[in-house]
């Protein structure tokens, strides 16, 4: 079997937007999305002592190479980078567009995704991706097995969870209750600089440079503000009739 | 020269960082006053980090002393401490290096998986202090083994060990041309050493596992002995040029917890209407420590790099065991200070980390002894000791 996992390379520490670019500024250290973490812990787990490649792939400057680094010093077997000047500021249509190119190249049983990336909290790329490549996608997903050419999933809910079994290939986005993901080891670090480490481009993967980076994006940011400032509040002190206050006020509101 | 910082160092401190996170403040507090941090030290062994400076061939990572040392630096900048184990990084280095062949096969892979325990390092004695030359422990030659008799002081992590790297005089004193010939070298197996060998814990001001250990005829088989008889004494200070360093970045560690822990404390407390790191009485000293780590990192990192590519650098290690000893002190001060009473309340734990790097101006070389040696070694001053 061949997992393929989608990491990302995400600013550390609060992120910063450049009002000029209105991108998000990645000038600083980064280092990898933790829910992808708990992908890589999943592929690595499904893989066992198996023959299952574990294939890590990423889209970003080349600093991402850390990212994929870590996955590969966890135990991933191999890198692949889509790195080019010309995909800087992909939307999400243009960022899934490239994804599954080399995704496509690459021909996994199973994909895998972290829930969301910690800088853009947007819980939609792994959607687009499997449109793209027609293939059956689950989502917060909070167990999971292969079995044959089936991937059964339990998917978390609001209210509980579901059963979901979908036939292989398969994209599945895990969410972070889902395993607890191992550090890398010294020997996972070294091993790691001998794992080959792929860096493709535009051109490599058969895209146009119109359909990547901003020309290939369906968004424009137009605007940066400050979220609107929060209306009147009432304070109530607690007087020893605070619970009271609360129920009457609720009750004016018909909230209760 | 240049000054930018390899991406293996990067990963180890990163990677490190990961595992100390999970061996939180809370953690370290309920080991106190003398509990071992088992579960810490089987986590950095299984993980193949006490193995770095053990070289591949033997199942180690054959790192360099520069990339081991940003291992320890990591653990104790995490607030964890690196006392508990370091001991198992370093003291394999006199087995890999004058051992034999046979000892290194036997001995190196266990230690490199952990299924050894080498951490423990018997060379001070209560009545020869700093003066190893006077140790009194004897070990004579008796059929096809040697006899072990003496006392050992402060041998730490004794009782968290398999194996002993041991010093003991095997040619009397008067019956050699200087003292520091006739002391040798052994790898005592405590696990078969029987109920000749007693040890038994110091309490201490800080938890450091140490003991002192008794020798009443002990035996050892003869391929105990590490290296040839009565070369012991130089085998040891070989071996210290990386403690010197190892022990140099833990002090930089601590120092950097420290003076982070205060300089976020400082700008948070109010009191007189403003954060106390708006007093120059505060903020000063904690300024003062900073540069003084970086002064000191800058030498440790110099000693590891000649010690890596196999110059002489005793001096720099030495300088910078002294120099981060006397920075991680200042900036322990400067934090307990900053911190005001709270600075000795248990759950801030900067009064542990405060006990904890006072040691290193004292152990495992006080450094007045340092001094002693850049006096004589370095500016050809006359011996003061
Ligand atoms: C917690 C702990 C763990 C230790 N672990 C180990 C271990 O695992 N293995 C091991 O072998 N040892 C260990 N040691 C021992 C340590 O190396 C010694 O304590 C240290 O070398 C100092 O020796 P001493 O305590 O006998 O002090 P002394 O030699 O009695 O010195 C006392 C003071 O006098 C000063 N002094 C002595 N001679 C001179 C001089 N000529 N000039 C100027 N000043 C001088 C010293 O600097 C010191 O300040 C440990 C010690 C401690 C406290
Ligand atoms: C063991 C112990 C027993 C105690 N017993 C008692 C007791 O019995 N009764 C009681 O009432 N209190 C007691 N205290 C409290 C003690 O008096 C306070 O800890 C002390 O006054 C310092 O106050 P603080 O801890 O709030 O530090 P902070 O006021 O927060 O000061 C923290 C640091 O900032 C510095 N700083 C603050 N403001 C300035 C400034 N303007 N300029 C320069 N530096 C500044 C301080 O010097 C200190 O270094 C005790 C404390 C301890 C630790």
């Amino acid at each position: 079997m061949k997992i393929a996992v989608c990491v990302k390379h995400v600013p550390e520490g609060t992120s910063r937007i450049d009002p000029g670019t209105k991108r998000l500024d990645r000038a600083g250290e980064g280092a990898l999305n933790h829910f992808d973490a708990n992908a890589v812990e999943e592929a690595l787990r499904l893989k066992g002592d198996s023959d299952t490649e574990v294939v890590a792939v990423s889209l970003g400057p080349q600093k991402a190479l850390d990212s994929l680094r870590k996955a590969l010093a966890m135990g991933a077997d191999r890198a692949v980078l889509v790195s080019d000047d010309a995909a800087a500021g992909s939307d999400l249509v243009a960022t899934s567009r490239l994804l599954a190119a080399a995704l496509a190249k690459e021909e996994p049983d199973l994909v895998l995704f972290g829930q969301q990336a910690s800088d853009a909290d947007g819980a939609v790329l792994w959607a687009a991706v499997a449109e793209r490549l027609g293939r059956p996608v689950v989502s917060q997903a909070m167990e999971l097995s292969v079995d044959g050419g089936t991937v059964h999933v339990k998917r978390q809910t609001e209210h509980g969870y579901d059963t979901i079994e979908a036939p292989l290939p398969a994209v599945v986005a895990v969410s972070d209750a889902i395993n607890e993901p191992r550090y890398p080891s010294l020997k996972g670090i070294m091993g790691a600089k001998k794992k080959p480490q792929d860096v493709l481009s535009l051109a490599d993967l058969g895209v146009d440079a119109g359909d990547a980076g901003e020309a290939g994006s369906r968004t424009t940011v137009l605007a940066l503000g400050d979220p609107p400032a929060r209306a009147d509040s009432q304070k109530i002190e607690d007087d020893g009739n605070a619970a009271q206050a609360i129920v009457d006020f609720l009750a004016e509101k018909r909230l209760i | 020269m240049r000054f930018d910082v390899p991406a293996d160092f990067v990963e180890i401190h990163a990677a490190v960082g990961e595992l100390c996170a999970r061996f939180p403040a809370e953690y370290w507090r309920a080991l106190e006053p003398d509990g071992y941090p088992e579960e810490f030290v089987a986590a950095l062994t299984e993980n193949g980090w006490l193995a770095a400076l053990i070289p591949e061939e033997f199942g180690g990572a054959g790192l360099g002393v520069a990339a081991a040392s940003m291992i320890l630096e990591t653990i104790n900048a995490s607030g964890c401490n690196s006392g508990a184990c370091h001991a198992q990084m370093y003291t394999m280095g006199s087995v890999l290096r004058h051992g034999s062949a046979e000892q290194k096969a036997e001995y190196l892979p266990k230690i490199a998986s952990g299924e050894l325990r080498l951490q423990a390092f018997g060379v001070t004695e209560p009545t020869a202090g700093s003066d190893t030359t006077s140790i009194q422990t004897t070990a004579k030659r008796v059929g096809d083994g040697y006899v072990i008799r003496g006392q050992k002081i402060w041998t730490s992590r004794a009782l968290h060990s398999d194996l002993m790297l041991l010093l003991a005089r095997t040619t009397p004193t008067d019956q050699v041309e200087k003292k520091t010939d006739g002391l040798s070298m052994f790898l005592l197996d405590m696990r078969t050493a029987g109920d000749r060998l007693e040890i038994r814990p110091i309490q201490t001001m800080m938890n450091h596992a140490t003991t002192e250990v008794f020798f009443d005829d002990v035996e050892v088989p003869a391929t105990a002995l590490v290296g040839e008889e009565g070369k012991g004494f130089r085998y040891i200070l070989d071996g210290m040029n990386v403690e010197r360093i190892l022990i140099a970045a833990e002090c930089i560690g601590d120092g950097r917890w420290f003076v982070e822990k205060a300089a976020r404390y400082a700008s948070e407390r109010v009191v007189f209407g403003r954060p106390i790191g708006m007093n120059q009485g505060v903020q000063f000293p904690l300024a003062r420590a900073h540069a003084a780590i970086e002064a000191a990192d800058l030498v440790r990192h110099k000693a590891a790099w000649l010690f890596d590519e196999g110059k002489p650098c005793g001096a720099e290690a030495n300088m910078a065991k002294f120099l981060a000893s006397e920075a991680s002190w200042a900036a322990a001060n400067a934090c307990l200070d900053a911190h005001g009473g709270y600075g000795f309340a248990a759950e801030y734990d900067v009064e542990r980390k405060f006990r904890e790097t006072r040691l290193y101006s004292i152990a495992p070389v006080s450094n007045n002894l340092v001094l002693a040696y850049i006096g004589q070694h370095v500016l050809g001053m006359p011996r003061s000791y």
